[in-house]
Parts: structure tokens; C-alpha cells; sequence
């Protein structure tokens, strides 16, 4: 089996996220990135099932230099092969990074092409359903449970109080949500591995964003709170507070 | 006149909340922009729903129906929807941020290669174009964005919008749609591990942490939960150690909610969760450290042993 696994690098979830000084963007220079958590899901369910199916697998990241190091990170845990797909120019529209990835994954000829349910930075989670489109095949969204046969897949999706059950044939897109699996730490062997496989490099051409960035600002500051008490003595005029100042509760 | 769709969310035959704040936003929309208000259903047994649609000021509600759409399909509700944007020429088009509104938006942003801002918390009229916020890293920071394309789509947070009542007499019409080749094929529908109210749906949650110090304790959480009608979140910490199921966590690796009131109870208040819940309208946070970083976004704080406290609560309410 053939097995795609998009990846984006992020910054990791303890950063404290500053705006750059003309209110465009952020302030990359100290921040720690790693591969997106939920890509993470993605690379050990692509290896799984590549174990399961004796199958190959290939990550593809877009992005800038230094995303290299999380392309890395999934050798490290076991993937076959890494494309990193270099642009002309960033794209900050998920619509122009889904065109540009979809025109590198239908080269590939993938069974299979797993992905993150969103990115812990921009947080558009568009790029699965995207890709279903413009490929014109089945996708499975924030999938919590996944089995997978020669020729379809049987997913469950989470929705709000449930789980949605899919059935759809290959190839399919799915994307990952927490729940599936742990993912694996890589191993020294494997981080060893990761150095000498070679990279290739792809360049694609995207189409311009439909989205524009006005400004990036922080959430406006709450007006400190007060401490009520202390002990279970506070609790009568907690709920008085909620009752009769926040009417929160009747 | 130019027209503001909104995407009506129902599953079976009844309407999500977020359609009726989202019709909320598209009435002010239309004024402003002097377009007209339309809502579009899609399923299967559901013209019966669209006179609730017009109390929240909807002046025609389209209801696209067909035997194969019961449930969810995603192909079959982006091809009719998208189809249905194209027919009515529609500029704006509002849907839930749900795990619906998630999935369909994208698919019928593509068909119409129009731009899509999701999970927005703020959308307003400004020199005659739409100025929209929608957190991003979870809402540490925020982006205001505005849409390129003639058509634009947005997902809306549900809890950001109140549902106002705008009656007006509606004209429902039915359409027998065409749900096309639906590929990826929604089978059956299970309820989660109870029959409970998911988080980002809640006006009020209750989230324990760490601080609980046992699985078993979590019937406190579960209790006070049960008094106020509210929703039960926890801590990445909470689910990490196994003690919660992961659809409960609150926080940027989990669910980001807007509840009017949020209780974190033995939370200490790592970055990331703060940003998972920090748009709540009142936060309440109980912990036995008055040094912990969450007293200093919650509105009323209680420093204290939470087996104290949360059984005073319970027995208060």
C-alpha cells in the first residue's frame, strides 16, 4: 500500500505566541517547532498500517527551510521517503496550500493519504476536505478509529455527543484526531536512519491567497478577577456572584 | 439585491443553535449591507422545520430534500449547497463551526473556489466589505482577515452570536435535491460514551484537572455538571494520565470553547489550556495555589480545597 502523510511544522503548544512589531504576523525568532501533534497521529497510523499492509510510506511538508527538521522527526519514526515541497511564495490561505499539495500527491499515486484534522497554529482545518475535492476522493475527517482493507476503509468520525461511522473505497483521505493511537517515540536506530535518507525537493507553483491578514492582535486583556475566599466558607457567595452579578446561573 | 445564505444545521429534524445565531448575524449582515436574509436546510424529512427558521428573521428558507441525505453525507451536502449558493447567487455564506459545519464548509469552498475563514468569533460590515476576527494558536492571539473572492464562506462559533427573535412571514420552498455520487459514505450514527452534552455545545462547563488526584473523583466534576445543566471538560493533564476521555479536553490539543460560565476545578492553568477556554464569558477557577496562572483570567476565584468546596457547591445548588 501506498501512504501519504502531509505533515506541518508548528510551534509547540507551550510557546507564547508574541505579534510582530508591524502586526502582520509573529515573532518566529525563539519559538520551539515541532511536527503538529495531530500530524504525529497521522505518521504512526501511515506506519501501522504500512506494517499491516506491507506499505511504503511518504511524508510531504510545504513550507520554508526549516521545516526540514520536522520532516526528520517523522523519518525518525519510521517513514520511508520525505518530499518537501518549496513554494514561490508562503502560502497563509489554506485553499492555495491544498492546491499546491494536491498537485504533488496526485503524482504519487497514493492508496492512502493521511493528514492531522488541523494545524495548532492557524487553525483552519480545511486542508482534508480540501483535498477530497480537488482529487475527487473520499475523505474521512477527525477520524478516532480506523481500520483499513485491501480496497476501502471503515473510519468513526467524532461529531458533537458521538461518532459518525464512514465507509468509503481507496484511495481516501483521513484525517487524524487524538484518540487513534499513540504515537511512537523515535528510536536512536531510527533517528540514525533518518539522517541518511535523502530529502527530495519538489517546486510548486500556488495560486495567490483569497485571505488577507489585517492585523494580528492579542485578545483584549480581561479586568483582573477577584479571589471570593477561601475554603468551602466562600462558596455561598460564589453563588451569589454568579446568581446576581455574572446572571450566569438562576 | 445580493443575498446572505446561512446553512441551517439540523440532525434528526432538529435545528443546531448555532442556525439560529448564525440567522442572529445574517439579519444585522443584511441590514447593513441591504442583502437579503435566506436559509438553506438539506435532509430528509425536514420541511416542517422551516417556519423556526423564519422566526429568526429568514424571509425565504430553501429545504433541499432527499431520501439518501437521513444523515450527513458530506459530497451530497457540499454539491447541494455549493449548487444552491451558484442558483441564488448568494455573496455571504454563514455556517456553524460544528464537526459539520468543519467538514462541509471547506468541501463547498472548493467547489466554488471561493475563500473561507473558519471558526470565526467576529463578523462586521466595514466600507461595504466584511471584517472578520477568528482566533488562531487557539486563541492566543487573534487574526482580523477579510475574504478576496465575490463569494465568501464562513464557519461561526457556536455560543459567540446570541439567537435573536426577527419574525417574518417566510416563504418555504421545497426542492427535491440531487445528492450526486456520494463517495465518502456516512453509514450510522453512534452516541458517544453517554448521552451527554459535548463541549463546545455547552452554555455552562465543568472541567476538573490534576487536581482531582484520582480517576474515581471525577464524580464531583460529574455532580456539579448534573446541578447546573452543564458540560463535563477536563485538562490535557487529566486525559493524559487516563482519567478522562480525550473528547472532554479543553485547550489547544483539545476543544476550544466559549461557554457563558466555565468552573475549572483543580486546573492549574497551563498556556495551553488557557487559550482553549479563555473566550469564556465568566470563568470560575478553584484551587487550593493562589499562585496558579489560572486565578489570573478567572472573574471569581476560589483559593481552597476543591473536596471541600465543590461538595459545598453541589449541596448548594
Amino acid at each position: 500500500m501506498n501512504i501519504a502523510v502531509c505533515i506541518k511544522q508548528v510551534p509547540d503548544t507551550e510557546t507564547k505566541v508574541r505579534v510582530s512589531g508591524d502586526k502582520k504576523w509573529i515573532e518566529e525568532g525563539e519559538i520551539n517547532f515541532i511536527l503538529n501533534p495531530y500530524d504525529e497521529l497521522a505518521v504512526e497510523e501511515g506506519l501501522k498500517i504500512a506494517e499491516a499492509h506491507s506499505g511504503e510510506v511518504t511524508v510531504l511538508s510545504l513550507g520554508p527551510d526549516r521545516i526540514t527538521s520536522a520532516i526528520r522527526s517523522a523519518l525518525a519514526m519510521g517513514a520511508n521517503k520525505a518530499i518537501h515541497i518549496k513554494t514561490d511564495k508562503n502560502p497563509l490561505d489554506p485553499m492555495a496550500t491544498a492546491e499546491a499539495l494536491a498537485q504533488v500527491l496526485r503524482e504519487g499515486n497514493y492508496d492512502l493519504i493521511l493528514l492531522g484534522k488541523q494545524a495548532i497554529d492557524d487553525d483552519h482545518q480545511q486542508i482534508g476536505p480540501i483535498l477530497s475535492e480537488k482529487l475527487g476522493i473520499p475523505a474521512a475527517n477527525v477520524v478516532t478509529k480506523l481500520e483499513v482493507s485491501a480496497d476501502k476503509i471503515t473510519a468513526e468520525r467524532q461529531i458533537e455527543g458521538g461518532f459518525e461511522k464512514i465507509e468509503c473505497a481507496l484511495p481516501a483521505i483521513v484525517t487524524t484526531q487524538r484518540g487513534l493511537n499513540e504515537p511512537r517515540y523515535a528510536s536512536l536506530k531510527g533517528i540514525m536512519a533518518a539522517k541518511k535518507i535523502q530529502i527530495e525537493e519538489k517546486i510548486v507553483t500556488v495560486p495567490d491567497d483569497k485571505i488577507e491578514i489585517l492585523e494580528i492582535n492579542y485578545p483584549p486583556e480581561k479586568p483582573p478577577g477577584k479571589i471570593v475566599g477561601e475554603g468551602a466558607d466562600a462558596v455561598p457567595e460564589l453563588i451569589r456572584l454568579l446568581k446576581e452579578e455574572a446572571k450566569v446561573i438562576s | 439585491m445580493s443575498k446572505i445564505l446561512v446553512f441551517a444545521e439540523q440532525r434528526d429534524g432538529k435545528l443546531k443553535k448555532v442556525a439560529f445565531e448564525n440567522l442572529s448575524l445574517g439579519k444585522k449582515l443584511s441590514t447593513d449591507l441591504g442583502a437579503e436574509l435566506v436559509a438553506v436546510l438539506i435532509g430528509n424529512n425536514i420541511s416542517g422545520l422551516g417556519e423556526q427558521l423564519g422566526k429568526y428573521g429568514a424571509l425565504k428558507v430553501i429545504a433541499c430534500q432527499n431520501d439518501a441525505l437521513d444523515l450527513y453525507q458530506p459530497e451530497g451536502y457540499a454539491k447541494i449547497l455549493a449548487d444552491t449558493v451558484t442558483a441564488e447567487d448568494a455573496s455571504i455564506v454563514i455556517m456553524g463551526a460544528t464537526l459539520m459545519g468543519k467538514d462541509l464548509a471547506p468541501r463547498v469552498a472548493a467547489r466554488l473556489d471561493a475563500a473561507l475563514a473558519t471558526d470565526c468569533i467576529s463578523v462586521e460590515v466595514s466600507e461595504g466589505d466584511l471584517k472578520i476576527v477568528r482566533p488562531i494558536y487557539a486563541g492566543k492571539v487573534r487574526a482580523t482577515i477579510r475574504l478576496k473572492s465575490d463569494k465568501k464562506l464562513l464557519t461561526v462559533r457556536p455560543n459567540v452570536y446570541p439567537a435573536e427573535e426577527n419574525p417574518e412571514s417566510t416563504e418555504v420552498i421545497e426542492v427535491a435535491a440531487d445528492p450526486c455520487e456520494i463517495k465518502t459514505k456516512v453509514t450510522e450514527v453512534m452516541a458517544g460514551s453517554k448521552d451527554k452534552l459535548d463541549v463546545t455545545e455547552a452554555d455552562i462547563i465543568v472541567s476538573g484537572g490534576r487536581g482531582l488526584k484520582d480517576p474515581d473523583n471525577f464524580h464531583l466534576i460529574a455532580n456539579l455538571a448534573d446541578k447546573l445543566g452543564a458540560a463535563q471538560g477536563a485538562s490535557r493533564a487529566a486525559v493524559d494520565a487516563g482519567w478522562r476521555l480525550y473528547e472532554e479536553q479543553v485547550g489547544q490539543t483539545g476543544k476550544t470553547v466559549s461557554p457563558s460560565l466555565y468552573i475549572a476545578v483543580g486546573i492549574s492553568g497551563a498556556i495551553q489550556h488557557l487559550a482553549g477556554m479563555s473566550s469564556s464569558k465568566y470563568i470560575v477557577a478553584i484551587n487550593k495555589d493562589p499562585e496558579a496562572p489560572i486565578f489570573k483570567i478567572a472573574d471569581y476565584g476560589i483559593v481552597g480545597d476543591l473536596f471541600e468546596v465543590v461538595p459545598k457547591m453541589i449541596e448548594m445548588l
